[in-house]
């Protein structure tokens, strides 16, 4: 064996510098020159700023804004450099006291809303920075939204309409809705009244 | 209720087993036939790509010329003259398996090296290992670098550590994603040896191995992952060398966004079905896997390459019908385990419903279990892909099979504990259908009295007695450290486990936490890489054990199967007689299905029924867990 460590320390190197360097560097070239914005983190802008990533969540806590799951990447949610799932089991306590916890700031928020909560919207998502709610967790908190911002709740859901994207190909994953999306659309059409 | 809906499907089940298994109460609550329809899906499109990939396959491997042979043959020739390999050395296995081993020592080293330096080194823009990293990373101690080490070069990739804060961008690529290369290269070859074992006739050689690491990094997982990588960047995964991007968010909140080289590690992540994520929460994260298409595409390119290997062995030793038998059993326990999950999962947790909580599928959200998964997949898709994971080596998540109900973790659970050898990993998991395969021919064997052909060889006592060997090692590799961790004790605080006894590193109190034990000990052994993340195993208790767990369950698996492989190869082929068991037929796939399933059952049963099993019960009482008892010691 120790006759073969030469050639197994030259194969190394060599396939370092095709896998680890012209690799990579290759793929970065192309991307950058076919899909820039992607390659860069489909960055999104406002009134002239970044305000976010189309595909990272955000924590939303104002009344005229929807709000995204909870989430338990870093201290305060939404920590896009240290993304975290709850890990919680089905059988923690923890988990049962938090979805409680998150149940009656529902309804405290939304008195309006008198069904019961979609299952996503009292739930951490798997990498803590879901960008998306199912349309019915967007519809049940229009109500609130559209009372803040003082328009009317058919404006409010005309726009939660326009932005819901379907399956992919009518069948690859889950009917979804944006926030961060959602959220700077409604600003831009349904401005709040001060 | 439930009984009606059986009845409607012609079925005849028990009602204590349907309540038991489906806490909803009802069969048509734990599926949605959209849900069912994704999984049927999946599965023909793999059906669809068996034969051409391991058309193509066999055609690299036997050094046959292919389409890519004008751009590629240069390099590989390139190669061989800078390695001093000359193309037609042909190994014994025991040469062969002495390059191997000296490749990984090789790997181990630099990757090792680089870790421990990433902070003298270029590309690292947040300053990792050094006095101006982040706040929140996390310091690569030698532990720490020994366990990811020894993860990345037996393709585990089992990570102790969040990668978007501890590594700089040139550990990723240049130590990380090489070794996803070269740790997957070398699995194809020691698997494409194993069939020339059972093809090749009183020879006593099995090719040379660093032809076959060669041919497959470049004519299979290079053209692969540019295609792949390409694909994921055009649906949104990253691909620069920025640093971290602030923003101001709406509400005036700065966030930090991770960037880095994701969508090249991506790529060979899934096609070399290694798993580990560029992210802490790998393919959950927006930026590893941004929407369904990249998911099922991800899931595509895990089983691709190790179903195009079981057309590839029918191929090599000249009757494909071999392969297409080893294809039907590994199919239907790829389906058995994913309808049970997926019916685990949109039942959901019944503690929740009680809560007003709607697990309910409806057209407009996704229902079931929700914690732990992205609304974009939902439950079928994220059930499948925990499936698909572990039944192949890779590890990649798009959810967190910690947050699954127990039923639902207990698949994933129980396909490592199968050995991987539904698909499996790239190569991995045909050596271990075939080692059954082996077995299964030798207790048929037993029964009649006569002894055992497969592929027209005699399996003898030496094979068995191999096979034998690398499945107890594997069992107790497993156990063992299991039991150890279960129950050892440490001083708080110390060196060795801050946290104290080694059971107190667990996030979720009861039989869960002595599941996420299991689990991790079970996932490093079979070389998978998953978790049960809410396991603290950064300390340097957990990241030497585990990465012992993996260095054993890579090198003492594959070195009794290359032995399996250079007896075989010395025998002679004997013509199958009216006494021959066929090896084609449904009467073997159903042996070979029972042997795997009775193997695994009796191994792992007791250890499965302490962890998911006696939870699942607790949780349809309606029982939850607070915290540890006192600990018994420190």
């Amino acid at each position: 064996m120790w006759c073969q460590l030469g050639s197994a320390f030259r194969m190394m190197l060599y396939l370092t510098v095709l896998t680890g360097l012209f690799y990579p560097g290759l793929v970065t070239a192309v991307c950058q020159l076919l899909f820039r914005w992607q390659a860069n983190g489909s960055l999104v802008e406002a009134e002239g700023s970044v305000v976010g990533s189309a595909l990272i969540g955000q924590n939303f806590q104002r009344p005229e804004y929807f709000h995204s799951r909870p989430s338990a990447a870093g201290n305060d949610g939404y920590d896009a450099s240290a993304s975290n799932a709850s890990n919680y089991g089905p059988t923690n306590h923890k988990l049962i006291r938090r979805v409680e916890a998150s149940v009656e700031e529902f309804h405290r928020e939304n008195p309006e809303f008198a069904g019961i909560i979609p299952s996503d919207l009292l739930t951490t998502s798997g990498s803590g920075l879901a960008p998306h709610i199912s349309p019915a967790s967007a519809e049940a908190q229009a109500a609130r939204v559209a009372k803040a911002r003082g328009v009317s709740l058919r404006q409010v859901e005309q726009i939660i309409a326009a932005h819901t994207e379907g399956r992919t190909l009518g069948l690859l994953g889950e009917p979804r809705i944006n926030v961060l999306l959602l959220n700077l659309a409604l600003d831009r059409s349904l401005p709040k009244h001060q | 209720m439930v009984e009606r809906e059986a009845a409607g499907l012609g079925l005849e089940l028990p009602s204590e087993l349907v309540s038991a298994l489906c806490p909803t109460g009802s069969l048509s609550r734990s599926m949605t036939p959209l849900g069912a329809f994704n999984i049927a899906i999946f599965f023909l499109a793999i059906l669809a790509l068996t034969k051409p990939l391991g058309l193509y396959m066999t055609r690299v491997f036997e050094g046959q010329r292919t389409f890519l042979h004008p751009l590629l043959r240069p390099l590989e020739k390139l190669l061989y003259r800078l390695c001093g390999v000359r193309e037609d050395t042909e190994q014994r296995w025991t040469e062969y398996a002495a390059s191997l081993i000296a490749f990984s020592v090789a790997s181990f080293l630099l990757v090792y090296v680089i870790q421990r330096l990433q902070g003298l080194l270029p590309l690292n823009p947040m300053h990792f290992g050094s006095a101006q990293a982040p706040s929140n990373a996390t310091r690569v101690t030698p532990d720490l670098a020994f366990n990811t080490a020894a993860s990345f070069v037996t393709n585990t990739n089992w990570q102790s550590y969040g990668g978007e804060n501890t590594f700089s961008y040139l550990v990723q690529m240049a130590a990380l994603t090489v070794q996803n290369f070269a740790s997957a290269a070398a699995g194809v070859a020691a698997s494409v040896a194993l069939i020339r074992g059972f093809a090749r006739r009183q020879a006593n050689t099995l090719g040379c191995f660093w032809v076959d690491l060669v041919r497959s990094t470049l004519y299979l997982f290079l053209p692969l992952s540019l295609a792949a990588a390409l694909f994921l960047c055009w649906q949104g995964v990253i691909q620069n060398f920025k640093p971290y991007t602030t923003v101001k968010t709406l509400e005036g909140i700065t966030q930090t966004i991770a960037q880095g080289p994701v969508a090249s590690q991506e790529a060979i992540k899934i096609v070399g079905t290694n798993g580990g994520g560029f992210f802490s929460t790998n393919s959950a994260h927006p930026f590893e896997n941004p929407t369904p298409l990249t998911n099922f595409v991800e899931m595509l390119m895990i089983f691709v390459i190790p179903a195009g290997l079981t057309y590839q062995f029918g191929r090599m030793v000249g009757d494909t019908r071999q392969g297409w038998a080893l294809f039907a059993a590994m199919s239907v326990l790829f389906l058995i385990g994913a309808f049970i999950c997926y019916g685990a999962e949109q039942s959901g947790n019944p503690e929740l419903a009680q809560l007003g909580v709607d697990t309910h599928a409806t057209a407009l959200q996704p229902g079931g279990n929700m914690e732990g998964k992205e609304v974009r997949f939902g439950i079928a898709a994220s059930a499948l892909f925990a499936v698909v994971t572990t039944d192949a080596s890779c590890g990649a998540v798009n959810s967190m099979h910690d947050s699954y109900t127990p039923i639902g973790g207990l698949i994933p659970l129980f396909n490592m504990q199968l050995g991987e050898v539904v698909f499996g990993g790239v190569g991995a998991g045909l050596k271990g259908m075939l080692l059954f395969a082996i077995l299964a021919v030798f207790v048929a064997g037993l029964m009649v009295g006569r002894t055992p052909e497969y592929i027209g060889k005699k399996i003898e006592q030496k094979e068995v007695k191999l096979c034998m060997l690398a499945l107890i090692i594997m069992a107790a590799n497993v156990l063992v450290f299991t039991a150890i961790s279960s129950v050892v004790g440490f001083q708080k605080n110390g060196y060795w486990n801050p946290p104290g006894p080694a059971v107190a590193n667990v996030n979720n109190p009861g039989p869960h936490g002595f599941s996420e034990i299991l689990y991790a000990y079970t996932s490093t052994n079979a070389n998978n890489g998953s978790a049960f993340a809410g396991l603290n195993a950064n300390t340097p208790w957990y990241n030497l054990t585990l990465g012992v767990a993996m260095l054993v369950g890579r090198f003492l698996f594959i070195i009794p199967m290359l032995g399996v492989a250079g007896s075989l190869a010395a025998k002679k082929r004997i013509p199958a007689t009216s006494g021959t068991l066929p090896t084609h037929g449904a009467l073997f796939v159903s042996l070979l299905i029972g042997t795997v399933m009775i193997v695994g059952a009796l191994t792992y049963f007791p250890a499965l029924s302490l962890g998911p099993l006696v939870e699942h019960f607790l949780m349809l009482e309606g029982k939850l867990f607070a915290a540890l008892r006192a600990p018994l010691w420190g």
